[in-house]
């Protein structure tokens, strides 16, 4: 992984030290709340329902065993002794307190971390495939591509504050695991014939209040103008993006507004000075310094380990047989396993972590990998390394941790925001609906045999919880101060994305968990055959028997 | 008015003009970029150093056309939220070569002094009320930036690896 050496640590150190000062004028009125406040996000801390929220970024959702033990450290010290993962590969620390954070910042510093730019109006920490690295399918390693506009985003001085937050993810595989459709800026890593590394191109996809699948602006654009490129469309976008009205200020409103051609022609043409700066141009010598921070770790030399996989898949242990179907990931490394750890049980809120476990899932990472752990935008961590040889041993650790849940990618893996619970933005709670969907989806046969699906649910219409693009999408609204939650069908988030459809009218939080069941229960019916998956059949069949399922009269 | 100029406190030499405040001479003035679009031809010959006040919002054709007859350009900063002016003066700086004073005026705060000065910003009007000692401080905020601006410093990509 990318290792500092003293210019980013002095970047870093520099950093809390001028929040530091910024928190002491806020504490002694020479900054006004009004004046702080884009401060204080710009540094990832929100003022949440009951508490500050501290947001640290975990660029591409890479850490290593000594970050995830000072995180722990960070919870105990400073916050009640947990962490919540997001669907935008950072955490969260619930409880700080203001006149903490300063010295949160120095904790975390002393890792290599930082909680810079993750919130207000501008460049985002960069999310990408929680397999970077490792993925059998992966074309090119997307981190140090990550990494580059890492670097050249942080503390950008012309792009502090853009008309909204603006958002980059990257991938580098076949399959599209980190969201691109959906991201102000999304960039698929891609070779031409003759081998040489570019980018397909978009921008302008996003959620929120109104989703919108980006629009491609390059076929190819080559590998050296990764950044020319990138500040050409932040310097049309800084410039005329909306800043009349917040919810049409994002990137996606002006390339609707403005035509995806015109807006084109602009960057292009912007495009045309940024490629002559040399500061902007990736050399072929930088290129290569930044891809030796990923290089492969020393992996063993094993043989493939395929029929032992093949014989837990058929064993008699059945909890282990459905953990190898659904929570294992194929490695590119013969004899090495992806493992996802599904932090979604009926134990913990979707996502939430605690101290103990952290330090756990860190001793996991260095005795079974190289000290990696990766987390995934569906809220759930990576171990990225394991030897097929240890898989029963890792899963009887995690069985014992309470993170061998077999159900990544299946029903149960829900992501949830944390709604109304935590957040004064929220309209409805989303932990509580997601735990009772959970308990009455309790049978794991039945979990695996519907096979994937993927159920996200927002508190509001800000879709963190990415409710528009699961396969089935619960979004919390509010109807003259009680709660309701508003069904989708047929979201996706990968290659083939879209924007789910609503059902029909909003139900109760008592109603969701029935009205799940009946949509799951239609499915088993309609599906051709167990290949036949839940998306693939909504996209056959349309929305009627669902809706019939659903509204008809069950009494 | 004091003002800071160069990363120092100095006393602003300029005097600010409205639309209709009569053009006194032998001293550099600031004027309103219409007011200035009305009277070019009466400005250019009066043997002091005019500049204009514009918004960040301005026809960028018609401003580079004027540059050369200008010693001051003032952004306006409606909102320090607003960060239209950062753009304008990168261009500025950059492909319109513009090397006379630019100058940050409206809604100006200790912290956003050291992002206006690294995209080309070398004077500042604070917003009433503030203190120009404190700002100053702000310059110092970070020594080391990961990529280059208006200032021109190296990217810190570009750097050798260690050993």
């Amino acid at each position: 992984m990318y290792r500092y050496d003293e210019a980013d640590q002095q970047i870093v150190e520099e950093r809390a030290r001028q929040f530091r000062g910024q928190v002491e004028r806020r504490l002694d009125g020479r900054l006004s709340e009004e004046e702080f406040r884009p401060l204080r996000l710009q540094n990832g801390l929100y003022l949440q329902l009951h508490a500050y929220m501290l947001r640290v970024a975990i660029p591409y959702g890479l850490l290593s065993a000594t970050q995830l033990r000072q995180l722990a450290h960070i919870a105990r010290t400073y916050d009640r002794g947990y962490g919540h993962f997001t669907t935008r590969q950072n955490l969260q620390f619930n409880w700080p307190t203001l006149t903490d954070t300063p010295a949160i910042l120095d904790a975390l510093a002393s890792v290599q971390m930082h909680a810079i730019q993750t919130s207000g109006n501008c460049v985002r920490n960069v999310t990408s495939d929680p397999f970077a690295g490792v993925a059998a399918d992966e074309i090119v390693d997307p981190r140090p591509y990550c990494e580059f506009l890492r670097q050249w985003s942080t503390f950008h001085p012309e792009f502090a504050h853009l008309p909204r937050k603006f958002k980059i993810a990257v991938t580098g595989a076949t399959v599209d695991r980190a969201a691109i459709a959906v991201h102000d800026i999304g960039l698929r890593i891609r070779k031409d014939e003759a081998g040489r590394i570019g980018f397909e191109y978009f921008a302008g996809g996003g959620q929120g209040r109104t989703p919108v699948l980006a629009e491609k602006l390059r076929d190819f654009l080559e590998e050296a103008d990764l950044l020319a490129y990138t500040e050409a469309v932040l310097r049309i976008y800084n410039e005329l993006g909306r800043r009349d009205n917040k919810y049409k200020a994002r990137i996606k409103v002006l390339i609707k507004e403005m035509g995806s051609a015109e807006f084109r022609r602009r960057v292009e043409a912007e495009f045309e000075t940024t490629r002559h700066d040399p500061a902007l141009r990736l050399d072929p010598e930088a290129l290569a310094r930044m891809k030796a921070h990923f290089v492969p770790p020393d992996y063993a030399t094993l043989p493939d380990g395929q029929t032992a996989l093949q014989a837990g898949r058929l064993g008699k242990d059945r909890a282990y047989a459905r953990w190898l179907a659904s929570n294992l990931a194929p490695h590119r490394v013969p004899g090495y396993a992806i493992v996802q750890l599904s932090l979604k049980s009926e134990t913990l809120p979707p996502g939430d972590v605690t101290a103990d476990q952290m330090d756990a899932i860190a001793d996991l990472a260095e005795r079974h990998g190289f000290g990696r752990i990766l987390v995934t935008h569906r809220q759930n961590l990576v171990l990225p390394d394991v030897r097929i040889d240890a898989l029963r041993q890792v899963h009887a650790a995690l069985e014992g941790l309470g993170f061998a849940t077999p159900n990544v990618d299946r029903v149960t893996d829900i992501i949830a925001c944390p709604g109304l619970d935590y957040c004064d933005l929220a309209n409805a709670r989303s932990i509580p609906v997601a735990q009772s969907i959970q308990q009455t989806l309790a049978d794991a046969d039945r979990v695996h045999d519907l096979g994937p699906l993927t159920l996200n649910i927002s508190g509001c219409i800000n879709a963190c919880g990415h409710h528009h693009v699961g396969n089935i999408g619960i979004l919390g609204i509010d109807k003259q101060g009680e709660e309701f939650y508003q069904l989708t069908l047929g979201g996706s988030a990968r290659d083939d994305a879209s924007v789910g459809k609503v059902l029909g009218r909003a139900l109760t939080a008592e109603e969701i968990p029935g009205a799940v069941e009946r949509i799951l229960a239609t499915y088993a019916v309609l599906r051709s055959g167990a290949d036949e998956a839940f998306l693939a059949v909504v996209r056959r069949v349309g929305l009627g028997p669902f809706k019939e399922a659903v509204y008809a009269d069950h009494s | 008015m004091r003002i800071i100029r160069d990363r120092r406190i100095v006393e602003d030499t300029f005097v600010h003009l409205d639309e209709h405040a009569p053009v006194p001479s032998g001293v550099g003035v600031v004027l309103p970029w219409s007011r200035w679009l009305a009277e070019r031809a009466s400005l250019a010959d009066r043997g002091a150093p005019v500049g204009v006040r514009v918004a960040a919002t301005i026809d960028l054709a018609t401003l580079v056309e004027a540059l050369s007859s200008l010693a001051v350009v003032a952004i306006e900063i409606p909102k320090f939220t607003d960060g239209r002016a950062y753009s304008l003066a990168r261009r500025l700086r950059g492909e319109a070569g513009f090397s006379g004073e630019l100058r940050a005026v409206g809604d100006v705060l200790r912290d956003q002094l050291l992002f206006l000065s690294r995209c080309g910003f070398d004077a500042f009007e604070l917003a009433p009320g503030r203190s120009l000692e404190d700002a100053l401080e702000a310059f110092g905020d970070h020594e080391r930036h990961y990529q280059s601006s208006a200032d021109r410093t190296r990217p810190l990509w570009t750097r050798p690896s260690p050993g």
